[in-house]
């Protein structure tokens, strides 16, 4: 039997959370107002994930970086080997949003992209 | 002396806003100020994600919100000017802007969009103890140095004010490979949102400090270390200081409205929120000069900036293509019983089909009711089951409730009660 707490964030009352598990597995969840705090708790104890948003270099642009994010939810458990493998990065200027600046990070299967457009001088 | 129809001051998010409403209202000769290098103001160094999700449905970072507004004003073909500062509005709606390659210029326009946007609290108006070394920022600027400028400005930093760009930049930076050593909030609740302090202090063993405050900062060329101490009653706890060694102090400590040009134009500004007093259609004291976003009041949302400032250039519009409307009865808006301050603070009923009434709480209330009167007749009420200062409230007074407005009434009142 393990206990976990938790703040939620499905609102701005953030109740305070109790997750209990056994063996991994959720046995119940007590602090919630709503059903949204019970959601949030299962999956925040059994597989959290987050998007991850950070900056790449750019040569020859307006701008020496751009703006990027993944494509979708990472494992929270990943987001250091994510910003990690951005660090040593350069992409050539021109730069437009959506553009793929790596197919697959940190082995997740999720591409990052660039959120932000970036001219060439 | 150049001519246009509509001059809006600043090119961030609200006056993109602004400009799209007004073009889509019918008004063709509009000019776009903006002081830096590209249209979005601060959305373009606020990378995180999390904006657009009233407006598009879905979660985008700053900079590709900013892009939905800027692409359409381009592809509309709306005039802007970019790297060019404003210099001087007069209460007549002239402009003088100034840039590389027209010079100093004037514009006099038929109605003007205020959408400066807003300024961080510096330390200099935080009166701080300690030297004045290199290394205290804002968060903002630490921001747009690690987003924009690709520079990190700190190793070992320490975070003065919870404010949502505060908790930003404590990820930020702390996935840039400095090492935050805590977040100090003198409050006794944090000012940014549930969403943030989980996600950027929590998920990286942030410490967050609530009622302790900076009372020493060190160091002659460099920060050094900082001092923090446990706030009771508005003063430090002696015997409860803890010394932090760091080379970075970043400030999060609110936002103030921008409203040096509105100042000197004659426009009259609530004291409360620093931003100008306007009515329902967001005109400020001066006829044909209007405001939305920041510059009117700090906002959490860049959905409702956009919402305010689409409102900001569809009044604007109807000032320059029909005059100025008889708007009948104007009614103060009085914010009392908790409820800190309105946007709007007069409102004129007849003139207009629905109300909206902004506000925010001076404190955290749990389980009241926001309610909205005219003299003893109660228009609107909702349970609330938790306000915070940190969380703007919005009433929306629809024709039904206006319509219960008795004709005696001598103002409208939003107030806190017990349910």
């Amino acid at each position: 039997m393990e206990q976990r707490e938790l703040t939620c964030i499905g609102c701005p009352l953030g109740c305070p959370l109790t997750v209990t598990l056994e063996n991994g597995a959720v046995q119940s969840v007590q602090g919630n107002t709503c059903p949204r705090g019970d959601a949030y708790a299962r999956k925040e104890v059994t597989a959290p994930t987050r998007i991850v948003t950070s900056t790449v270099r750019v040569t020859g642009g307006t701008l020496p970086a751009v703006s990027v994010k993944t494509a979708g939810d990472i494992p929270k458990g990943k987001i250091f080997d994510c910003v990690r493998a951005l660090k040593d990065i350069a992409v050539p200027a021109p730069v437009s949003i959506g553009q793929v600046i790596v197919p697959d990070i940190a082995g997740t299967g999720v591409a990052i992209v660039a959120t932000k457009n970036i001219d060439k001088v | 002396m150049k001519n246009a129809d509509l001059v809006i001051l600043g090119g961030g998010p609200a006056g993109l806003a602004a400009a799209l409403a007004a073009r889509q209202a019918g008004v063709q000769d509009i000019l776009i100020l903006e002081r830096d290098a590209e249209l979005g103001g601060i959305l373009n160094q606020c990378i995180h994600n999390g904006f657009g999700l009233h407006t598009f449905k879905e979660e985008l970072t700053g900079p590709e919100y900013a892009a939905r507004f800027a692409d359409k004003v381009k592809a509309q073909g709306i005039p802007y000017k970019l790297n060019t500062m404003v210099m001087d509005l007069s209460a007549d709606k002239v402009v003088t802007a100034m840039n590389r390659t027209d010079g100093l210029f004037q514009v006099q326009a038929k109605a003007v969009v205020l959408a400066m946007g807003c300024r961080e609290r510096p330390r200099g108006a935080l009166n701080i103890p300690g030297t004045r070394p290199a290394g205290i920022f804002t968060a903002g600027t630490a921001q747009r140095l690690v987003n924009m400028e690709g520079y990190l400005p700190g190793r070992r930093v320490v975070i003065l004010g919870s404010g949502d760009i505060g908790l930003i930049m404590a990820r930020r930076m702390t996935l840039e490979g400095a090492k935050v050593l805590c977040v100090a909030e003198l409050m006794p609740y944090s000012g940014g949102l549930k969403r943030n302090i989980v996600q950027c202090l929590n998920d990286f063993d942030i410490p967050l400090k609530l009622s302790h405050t900076v009372v020493d900062i060190e160091g002659k060329e460099r920060v050094t270390g900082v001092t923090i101490a446990e706030v009771k009653n508005g003063k430090p706890v002696p015997g409860t200081e803890e010394h932090f060694a760091c080379d970075t102090l970043l400030l999060s400590c609110g936002l103030l409205p921008e409203n040096e040009l509105s100042r000197t134009a004659g426009v009259a500004l609530s004291p409360i929120t620093g931003g100008p007093q306007v009515d329902e259609s967001l005109q400020t004291s001066i006829p044909g000069v209007f405001a939305a976003g920041n510059v009117l009041h700090v906002h959490d949302l860049v959905d409702y900036v956009s919402e305010e400032a689409s409102a900001a250039g569809t009044s604007a519009a109807a000032y320059i293509l029909h005059g100025a409307a008889a708007a009948g009865r104007a009614l103060p808006v009085v914010a009392q019983n908790g409820v800190r301050y309105t946007v709007p603070v007069t409102v004129h009923p007849q003139a207009a089909e629905t109300l909206t009434l902004r506000m925010r709480v001076d404190n955290v209330y749990k389980g009241k009711a926001l309610a909205v009167y005219a003299g003893e007749t109660c228009l609107w009420r909702r349970k609330r089951p938790v306000m915070a200062p940190g969380e703007m409230e919005t009433v929306v007074l629809k024709a039904d409730a206006l319509a219960k407005i008795p004709a005696d009434a001598a103002n409208l009142t939003v107030t806190l009660e017990e349910v």
